[in-house]
């Protein structure tokens, strides 16, 4: 899952949130891919804002056993500006954080860890903006 | 006039009392709050560390700086707990904010003077017109050993400075002085994980030492006396050192108390008296004059003479202030979470 | 393509099947369905498996099960869909025998779960989400399903009352199936004070982790009816996807690839969702069940909560679902679910389902999805005059 070459590829989406706009439909996509779903081939490069706003969220109590010191960890999706959706966790949260239209904003977080001794994994996490 | 163009402060939400700790280990901990100065310090979340802490410190200098990231000349980042023991934490930072690529990237260790020395390498670069601007980030996730005098401390943050000249420059460098001795005071050996400190030995020959003999050379150098600033911070591994060796040379509490944020923030080792200058940037006026002495066991001290520009007023609300993640949205810890964070709890590992 | 029907059904016990491995498990179920067909031959083999590399380190599952079954050197395919693979691979059957290029073609369905941690197994499960962009960030999929059940409980007023109907009528029709992993009633209030997942979905929300195997013969129409009294015809069947990542829906309260499937379905069997008697649709969480009804068309969109509260999926029912038990009682072995679906269908509509019978079950529907519903297969059913 988490080898060298597999993290170290992804680095534009998950350390910098570069995606890219359809020209055709206008929708904002990250990953980038190379065909929008509404089939335009007409793609150009875009950097998502550092704020969205909570579409759906959950709290996982049993999950993988690489996440076990946050657990139990929240999980939201982000929808930025009317554009890209992310899945991703909601870092340092408090209960009242976990409400549909919340703003949140994303922070450069640990994301995983390949065991004791493999390479760290870094990405996006949502935190709460201060209200 | 060549200076700061762009700093940022990054503090993590999570908090433990001195109570909290004392209670595990039965000590006292009115005992502790008045012999270290402070009660409470900052603890990391476990997906936090000194590059996360960094890249984020990093982002709010760059948007006070109002430069793209790729225009960094160098990025250094000070700290006793990078992550890896071998693979540098900057150049994870430099990709993280854009700024890989064409720079020089290099990850310092000096105890806590590892932020302040990235500071006046990335300072020196610009002066010796190298590189037009560079970065340096002070940031730590220190542990002390459970149940150690370090623990009611050892917390976390980080802060980050971005050298340049011109008139972005919100505070300019005047004078530099810098001083080191070998001092074994404090050290950790490699594969260890916790440090070890000589106690009392610590403090005069080591602390005090160094930041008076750095200041005194600083102050004559600079021909200045410490009623010419309006501000001055130390190095602060705890409350009651940075307040004593301020007092020696000869500044008052005024002077220095905005910088001293290590009441409830705790000892961010590398990052302890670059982040106090942050928050000294976020209030002081345009001609306003800023003493820091860093300290890193081992020891050694760097020296800066600062002046505030009529540009940082301009630029100190287009990211978060330093008191504001000191001060708000703080989540505090019972000690069992604080362990299960840092990593002290005993696993089985899956297969 | 020339009509097709279902000669012939076999399937395992769900469970915590320690002694039978995955070679035992589906070959046992492909023994009974050959044996129950009377088929001649077999000219082809299709098995639905998930990840038998992740749970059993073995790939190369077509060879294999040829092979254990010993019907001779056939052509031997796995087919791979995530959860939706077992109604993949009786699609497959039907569409190779529909053409005319086979004759006897059997369809299975096997995924042998428990020989791996808990924890590896719902690693093995996330890999059917996207594994750079949910699985990497901490997805599992009792949280996606919850992140479906967040928006679904905002948007349309869903409640705990509803998923607990789901949960507690399934179990009632698992009570009535000798087969079932938990062959028993639940409390409403079990539910609720089950342990937490991924919120809002509790433990007794959640399908279990289960080893087991099934498996069906399909044959050309006209052959069938030499063979059996009551061969049960496919009628109409369909197949659709949708984006992998949940989050890149434009709407997460929807399952568009299930409508998709559905549409085509009853276009191909000239049906509308009033016109079916029985159907088992994909209940790996309570949720889940909820949504199909709505994109199935057995209720309106957000209403799929209601029907089950006001009983209208239980046995006896405007519609019954799940009247083996469901995902949720039954087990949901992956790669077998889809086609145990169709070994209940059959059972109702050859009226041999016994105490958990729908009487008159003459059309029934199988819906089977993969992932987070980024694939889905529909099958319609009915039973020959």
């Amino acid at each position: 899952m988490t080898t060298s070459a597999r993290i170290w590829r992804e680095k534009p989406h998950r350390y910098r949130l570069e995606g890219v706009r359809c020209k055709k439909c206008g929708r904002t996509w990250v990953p980038a891919r190379q065909v929008c779903p509404c089939g335009s081939r007409g793609l150009s490069a875009m950097v998502l804002p550092e704020e969205g706003r909570i579409l759906t969220w959950t709290v996982v109590h049993t999950g993988h056993p690489e996440f076990s010191d946050s657990t139990p960890y929240a999980l939201v999706v982000v929808e930025f500006g009317k554009g890209a959706r992310l899945l991703m966790q909601l870092a340092d949260f408090r209960r009242e954080d976990l409400k549909i239209g919340r703003k949140v904003k994303v922070e450069f977080r640990k994301v995983q860890a390949a065991g004791e001794s493999g390479v760290l994994c870094y990405g996006y996490k949502a935190v709460a903006c201060s209200e | 006039m060549i200076g700061i163009i762009g700093y940022g402060a990054y503090i993590p939400r999570y908090r433990i009392k001195v109570e909290e700790i004392a209670k595990v280990w039965g000590a006292n901990a009115e005992n502790y709050k008045r012999g270290l100065g402070l009660t409470e310090k900052s603890v990391p979340a476990p997906d936090q560390d000194v590059i996360t802490l960094s890249a984020e410190a990093a982002k709010n200098a760059l948007k006070r700086a109002g430069i793209p990231a790729n225009a960094l000349g160098c990025l250094y980042i000070g700290s006793e707990s990078h992550p890896y023991a071998v693979k540098p934490s900057a150049t994870v930072v430099a990709d993280a904010i854009g700024a890989a690529g064409h720079l020089h990237v290099a990850s310092l260790e000096f105890a806590c003077k590892a932020g302040s020395e990235g500071m006046y390498i990335a300072y020196s670069q610009v002066k010796a017109g190298v590189i037009q601007y560079g970065m340096a980030i002070g940031a730590d996730t220190s542990q002390g050993a459970p149940g150690d005098a370090l623990e009611y401390s050892a917390s976390a943050g980080a802060a980050a400075y971005i050298m340049g000249q011109g008139p972005k420059v919100l505070a300019t460098v005047d004078w530099t002085h810098s001083y080191a001795t070998d001092t074994p005071d404090f050290w950790r050996r490699e594969y260890q994980h916790y440090p070890r400190h000589g106690s009392r030995f610590t403090g005069e020959p080591a602390y005090f030492h160094h930041i008076t003999s750095c200041a005194e050379a600083l102050l004559k150098k600079s021909g200045m006396k410490p009623k010419d600033f309006q501000y001055a911070v130390f190095h602060q591994p705890n409350g009651k050192f940075p307040m004593a060796v301020g007092a020696k040379l000869g500044f008052a509490r005024e002077q220095m108390v905005t910088g001293w944020l290590v009441p409830t923030l705790g000892n961010t080792y590398s990052g302890a008296s670059p982040i106090g200058l942050t928050a000294i940037l976020d209030v002081a006026k345009p001609g306003d004059r800023i003493f820091m002495c860093s300290f890193g066991s081992g020891a050694g001290s760097d020296g800066f003479v600062f002046t505030v520009t009529k540009a940082a007023p301009k630029v100190r609300d287009l990211a978060p202030k330093t008191r504001d993640y000191l001060d708000k949205d703080r989540i505090y810890l019972d000690y069992g979470t604080y362990a299960k964070f840092r990593k002290k709890i005993l696993k089985n590992l899956e297969d | 393509m020339r009509p097709v029907a279902i000669i012939g059904t076999g399937i395992t016990k769900f469970g915590e099947l320690w002694e039978q491995s995955l070679r035992d498990l589906f070959t046992e179920a492909a023994l009974k369905a050959v044996e129950h067909s009377k088929a001649p031959r077999l000219d082809a083999l299709y098995v639905g498996c998930m990840a038998p590399g992740l749970f059993n380190g073995q790939e190369h599952l077509g060879a294999l099960a040829a092979d254990y079954l010993g019907m001779g050197p056939i052509p031997a395919t796995r087919v791979e869909s995530a959860c939706a693979s077992g109604g993949l691979a009786l699609l497959q059957a039907v569409i190779a025998v529909g053409s005319g290029v086979y004759d006897y073609v059997l369809a299975g369905g096997v995924e042998k779960m428990n020989d791996v941690s808990g924890g590896a197994a719902t690693l093995a499960l996330g890999t059917a989400a996207d594994g750079d962009y949910e699985l990497f960030f901490g997805a599992t999929f009792p949280s996606l399903y919850a992140l479906m059940a967040t928006a679904h409980m905002a948007r349309h007023g869903t409640t705990r009352e509803m998923l607990t109907a789901v949960a507690v009528k399934n179990h009632f029709h698992g009570s009535k199936n000798p087969n079932a992993q938990y062959p028993f009633e639940i409390k409403p209030a079990a539910v609720a004070d089950s342990p937490l997942v991924a919120e809002p979905l509790h433990l007794l929300d959640c399908s279990p982790i289960t080893d087991g195997a099934a498996a069906v013969v399909v044959a050309p129409l006209d052959l069938a009816k030499k063979l059996v009294k009551k061969p049960v015809v496919v009628s109409g069947f369909g197949h659709a996807t949708d984006t992998l990542a949940l989050h890149h829906r434009d709407d997460m309260t929807e399952l568009k690839a299930v409508a998709l499937a559905a549409r085509k379905a009853y276009g191909m069997a000239k049906l509308a969702p009033k016109d079916i008697h029985v159907a088992e649709v994909h209940d790996c969480f309570t949720i889940a069940e909820i949504m199909t009804c709505e994109a199935l068309g057995f209720a309106k969109p957000g209403e799929g909560g209601r029907i089950a509260l006001k009983g209208e999926t239980r046995l006896g029912g405007r519609i019954p679902v799940n009247t083996s038990g469901g995902l949720k009682a039954k087990g949901h072995p992956v790669g077998a679910t889809g086609v145990a679906q169709i070994v209940e269908l059959v059972a109702q509509l050859r009226g041999e389902a016994g105490a958990r019978q729908v009487k008159g079950a003459k059309v029934g529907l199988a819906q089977n999805m993969g992932g987070t519903g980024a694939s889905s297969t529909v099958t319609i059913l009915e039973v020959t005059k």
